[in-house]
């Protein structure tokens, strides 16, 4: 018996064995490249759906705002709404549509022009500048109104308002601009988070699925403390979906560098608000915080793969906890909405919303402490998932037999039997 | 072996069984609960180091559970058990092999990868445990399989590449299964062969079956295990002398004074008498049965084997429950 066979693995070691293998069976298989292939096709409904809505906007008009007036009072409303255009802006002020009146004196009838299924008025200006009467739904008249009267009030003092100059000086940011700006770069970067977890986390189900059918777990937790079974898996397919990610994010990079400035990307990317602690610890951050989340949430797949026994189970069991991870991104989400230091506390200390708390905050705030807290944390939550689904599956899984029916114990007693020390 | 395993090994003799081999298992009252269904209860069982052990039952009997708890798969409720002395059997995981009942191995792997990370498992390096697969590979015939995937092995080929796993790291304590499930007669002798092997090598071997045959033939200790429960665990030998060796006699003479000379339990059986052997030896009977003019043709004493002992110690049920395999020893 050389001393080679006596010492056990470390649980490290343990765990690598585990990883080395599923990391190794994933990446050199056909499987994987579908897997690769898999976020093409949202991106290509994405892109269909993109181009589509552009298609729809160009062809769609503007409303504007019909007008039946005297000539005379029309020409002046005319002129009126092209003065206030130039100083609010074109796209602030509704262009106007000249209706001419009818020549046998018929009236203008409201109801018929607004009912135009084309959807070309929005409203209708009709009497005079004097007794104007505008007609329109509520939202309408609510958006309209003032600027409907603005061109009045110009066609009452004859155009003879005069807009002084206004020096204007340009700065590139302001406080209020910089948190604005930083919220929305930590909106966009949840919400990658969010897409790439749901993506990637349910390799990890479907992984031990496998196991399962091949029956190789028993071999494994014969060999190994179930912990490092588990560890080891998380670890082999957090590897997996970073290879993923890398090559996801390198094909796009490269897709956008050799095919020119599409849909004015480069502006869009410069325009993207410099994150609380700089770009280049945010992309850190945000590989680390997704690490965690993946290893919690991948974690939390592993302790469902233990309470289930077959692989319907296993997917029925996957929906729920699908619908909550989208329920911790909304929850999550709070973290930004300023309401209450509390909430944002929240977010951060509930375990499966600490990662998008911690990369929404790492776009809000340059302090760098709060994350290596944040990250050890979430690490010990990490390690007690691992040790219930451990627990559970060796509990609940690892059923045989049965021969012998025990009398029925009430809960409280079967309780209090589990929660005493095992005699091994 | 590394002093601390020494000395544990040491220990767990045990001095009041009279053992004089250090023992490789030993449970004692080990118990199992799944929910309200008690799985295995109060089962104690010894196992000598370098013995070839057997557990018998039928299915459902508490087989793989009991298994299951000695090598640190499931923890008991109740009881302790100890592998080479360690009450973790994990701590000592490089020193066991086990082939659980229902085989698994990863179908896209190659034969030779799957042994060489079965051995991983258990802290061999792949190198080594390619090395040695190859010759384990080449030893059993199949070295034209090392390279290819499990999914292109048939049935028995793979279940040869799992046995070799699981000898790859050159355990002590060997833990099988139901291993003579689904093998058929030809790789079933194979298979003894290869525990004889292993034994004599001096390696624990510690199989789970409920083929009765194949215990007799193999095993030096087994566990008599139904409902959960073990009423024997101990030599082959002590099971079968459970049962008083029968005594067959054919007689010439029909009947006769010399009648009065057989046990009360004797039984005519077309033309022979069956007994129990009488406490005091068959010499006494032999002296009166000549005296009374029998006419012996024929006496014979034969010892009880290991099916009538399990059918004496677990009850009939039980070995009806064995089935086919208790009485014909082929379980295909």
């Amino acid at each position: 018996m050389s001393e080679q066979l006596t010492s056990r693995l470390t649980m490290l070691q343990a765990a690598f064995v585990v990883a080395r293998r599923d990391f190794q069976a994933i990446l050199f298989s056909r499987t994987f490249f579908f897997f690769l292939l898999g976020p093409l096709f949202p991106a290509i409904i994405m892109g269909i759906s993109f181009g589509l809505g552009s298609m729809n906007a160009e062809r769609q008009v503007a409303p504007t705002i019909a007008v039946q007036m005297g000539e005379k009072d029309t020409l002046r409303l005319q002129k009126a709404r092209d003065k206030l255009a130039r100083e609010l802006g074109e796209w602030r002020v509704p262009a106007l549509s000249i209706i001419e009146p009818d020549p046998n004196g018929v009236p203008l009838d409201v109801d018929e022009v607004l009912a135009d299924t084309q959807g070309r008025y929005g409203a209708v200006l009709t009497g005079t500048l004097k007794e104007p009467v505008l007609t329109a739904t509520p939202d309408r008249l609510g958006a309209w109104r003032g600027v409907v009267a603005m061109q009045l009030a110009l066609t009452q003092s004859g155009g003879r308002i005069a807009y002084p100059d206004l020096e204007t000086q340009e700065i590139k940011t302001s406080g209020l601009k910089t948190k604005d700006d930083r919220k929305r770069t930590a909106q966009i970067s949840m919400t990658v988070l969010f897409m790439l977890m749901m993506m990637l986390a349910g390799m990890v189900l479907s992984n031990l699925v496998e196991e399962k059918a091949n029956k190789i777990i028993e071999i494994l937790a014969a060999a190994l403390p179930m912990d490092a079974v588990f560890l080891g898996k998380l670890f082999a397919m957090l590897g997996v979906s970073l290879v993923g990610i890398i090559v996801w994010f390198s094909l796009a990079a490269g897709f956008f560098y050799l095919g020119g400035d599409i849909g004015g990307y480069r502006e869009t990317i410069a325009s993207l608000p410099q994150p609380g602690v700089g770009w280049p610890l945010f992309a850190l951050l945000f590989v680390v915080n997704f690490s965690m989340g993946y290893l919690l949430i991948g974690s939390i797949f592993l302790a469902i793969g233990a309470l289930a026994s077959t692989v319907r189970e296993v997917q029925t069991l996957s929906m729920p906890v699908t619908m909550i991870q989208l329920f911790i991104f909304i929850f999550a989400s709070f973290s930004l909405t300023g309401a209450s230091f509390w909430v944002e506390m929240a977010t951060i200390a509930f375990p499966l919303s600490s990662p998008f708390a911690m990369t929404a905050r790492a776009a809000t705030s340059e302090l760098l402490w709060p994350h290596l807290a944040a990250f050890l944390y979430q690490a010990v939550w990490v390690l007690i998932f691992i040790k219930l689904g451990a627990g559970l599956f060796r509990s609940r899984v690892m059923k045989s037999g049965g021969a012998g029916k025990a009398p029925k114990q009430p809960i409280w007693k079967r309780l209090l039997n589990r929660a005493s020390p095992r005699a091994s | 072996m590394d002093m601390a395993v020494s000395d544990q090994v040491a220990a767990s003799k045990l001095e009041s069984d009279g053992q004089t081999r250090p023992l490789a298992i030993e449970a004692r009252g080990l118990v199992k609960r799944f929910d309200d269904t008690i799985a295995v209860h109060n089962v104690d069982l010894s196992v000598p180091q370098g013995a070839i052990y057997g557990v018998l039952g039928p299915n459902g009997a508490g087989k793989t559970t009991t298994l299951r708890m000695l090598l640190g798969i499931i923890d008991p409720d109740e009881g302790v058990r100890r592998v080479f002395g360690y009450d973790q059997p994990h701590d000592i995981a490089r020193l066991i092999g086990y082939l659980p009942e229902e085989r698994g191995l990863y179908p896209s792997m190659k034969a030779i990868e799957a042994i060489a990370f079965m051995g991983a498992l258990r802290g061999l390096s792949l190198d080594e445990g390619r090395k040695r697969g190859l010759e384990l590979l080449e030893g059993h015939g199949l070295a034209h399989a090392a390279d290819r995937q499990i999914r292109q092995l048939s049935k028995g080929m793979a279940q040869t590449v799992q046995l070799l796993g699981t000898l790859i790291h050159r355990p002590k304590l060997v833990v099988l299964d139901e291993p003579f499930s689904g093998l058929d007669a030809i790789n079933q002798g194979k298979l003894e062969r290869m525990i004889r092997q292993l034994a004599d090598d001096g390696t624990t071997v510690i199989f789970s079956t409920h083929v009765i045959h194949h215990a007799e033939r193999l095993c030096e200790g087994v566990a008599i295990i139904a409902g959960g429960k073990v009423p024997y665990a101990g030599s082959v030998e002590e099971a079968r002398d459970r049962i008083p060796a029968q005594v067959r006699l054919e007689t010439r003479a029909r009947e006769g004074a010399w009648m009065k000379a057989l046990p009360d339990d004797a039984r005519r059986e077309g033309d022979f008498f069956m007994f129990s052997l009488p406490e005091g030896g068959v010499e006494p009977l032999l002296r009166q049965l000549i005296e009374g003019e029998a006419g012996i043709l024929s006496l014979s004493i034969e010892r009880a084997g290991l099916h009538d002992a399990f059918v004496h110690i677990a009850g009939e049920a039980a070995a009806a429950e064995m089935g086919e395999g208790a009485s014909s020893g082929d379980d295909q």
